[in-house]
């Protein structure tokens, strides 16, 4: 990665134009042409120093449901619920932390009752409650990192 | 919460456009002319839906977000807080306003068990310079700091993504 590289990853954080020849107009600003910009994009995408370049949905405004929800499980018995867990389809990401709350993960479906319907049968399951923490106020949310 | 937020959703010829961009914009010089093909509209329509869908918020920004692993963060902490209820909507914004917050939300607690009702991702690039940050919010809270805790990732159980727009109508 070098001086350019940085200086796309910072200019195109902050966003991209929607015009005829976006890469064009993007490229101007940044001194290069319209090749050489695709050409570095596609380069860091390979080489996974950017995770997204597009469009970037705000997930609860797609018309689904989402929460994060968090279990308390003992360690010994972490693999085995995990398993369970994760055995929901509406199950995106799963993360085991470092605390008594061990075990966090994100639920998504389609509507509202089916979130609570998942909930309910993940504690069945298991046996263990499943804590529901949907977000109930968006304060910040910054993906920008400056390089 | 999809209930907390009135906006309208996106329709059928949307929703064909976010599953169009799920793998990112295509990498050619004219990228929103070959959505238009992909999908059956013209390219005009690509952009008025795509400057519309960025208007009600339901595309945040069109723009990259670069891996924060790849770039050398590799300590990132979830830190929760126990702040007053009625002073939430002050200090949250405080906290998001901080460089190294990435996310910040309100979410419920679950007294006595679980008392925290702030949630913001930390970012560092060692152990020690995310916990010299989280320092620093605990010295911004002062005594609205009723508690809070650090969880760091130990392991991904599950990677799979949210499958976005690919819900049907």
């Amino acid at each position: 990665m070098d001086d350019i590289d940085r200086s796309i990853i910072n200019a195109l954080q902050e966003g991209f134009p929607i015009c005829e020849r976006p890469y064009a107009a993007a490229a101007e600003r940044l001194d290069i042409d319209e090749a050489e910009l695709l050409r570095r994009i596609g380069a860091l995408r390979e080489q996974n120093t950017i995770s997204r370049f597009g469009p970037l949905f705000h997930a609860e405004r797609l018309g689904g449901a989402l929460t994060l929800a968090a279990m308390r499980i003992p360690p010994q018995e972490m693999d085995r619920i995990a398993a369970l867990v994760n055995g929901h389809p509406e199950v995106a990401h799963n993360y085991e932390r470092d605390h008594v709350f061990n075990m966090w993960f994100v639920l998504a479906t389609e509507s509202e009752a089916e979130l609570l319907a998942a909930i309910k049968a993940i504690e069945m399951e298991t046996g263990y409650p499943v804590y529901n923490m949907p977000k109930l106020e968006e304060y910040y949310l910054n993906l920008r990192f400056a390089v | 919460m999809s209930s907390a937020t009135i906006v309208p959703l996106p329709d059928a010829t949307d929703r064909a456009l976010i599953v169009a961009t799920q793998a990112g914009l295509p990498l050619t010089p004219r990228p929103y002319h070959a959505l238009a093909e992909q999908i059956g509209i013209s390219a005009e329509e690509v952009m008025e839906r795509l400057i519309r869908m960025q208007e009600c918020g339901i595309i945040r920004r069109i723009g990259l977000v670069p891996n924060h692993y790849a770039l050398g963060y590799t300590s990132n902490g979830m830190t929760v807080w126990d702040v007053p209820d009625d002073r939430i909507h002050i200090l949250g914004p405080q906290l998001g306003a901080l460089s190294f917050v990435s996310h910040c939300y309100r979410r419920p607690r679950y007294l006595p068990d679980w008392p925290y009702n702030l949630f913001a991702m930390v970012h560092g690039r060692s152990r020690e310079e995310t916990d010299a940050k989280v320092e620093e919010i605990a010295r911004l809270l002062g005594k609205d700091d009723r508690g809070h805790a650090v969880l760091y990732s130990t392991r991904i159980l599950k990677k799979t993504g949210l499958r976005l727009g690919t819900r049907g109508d």
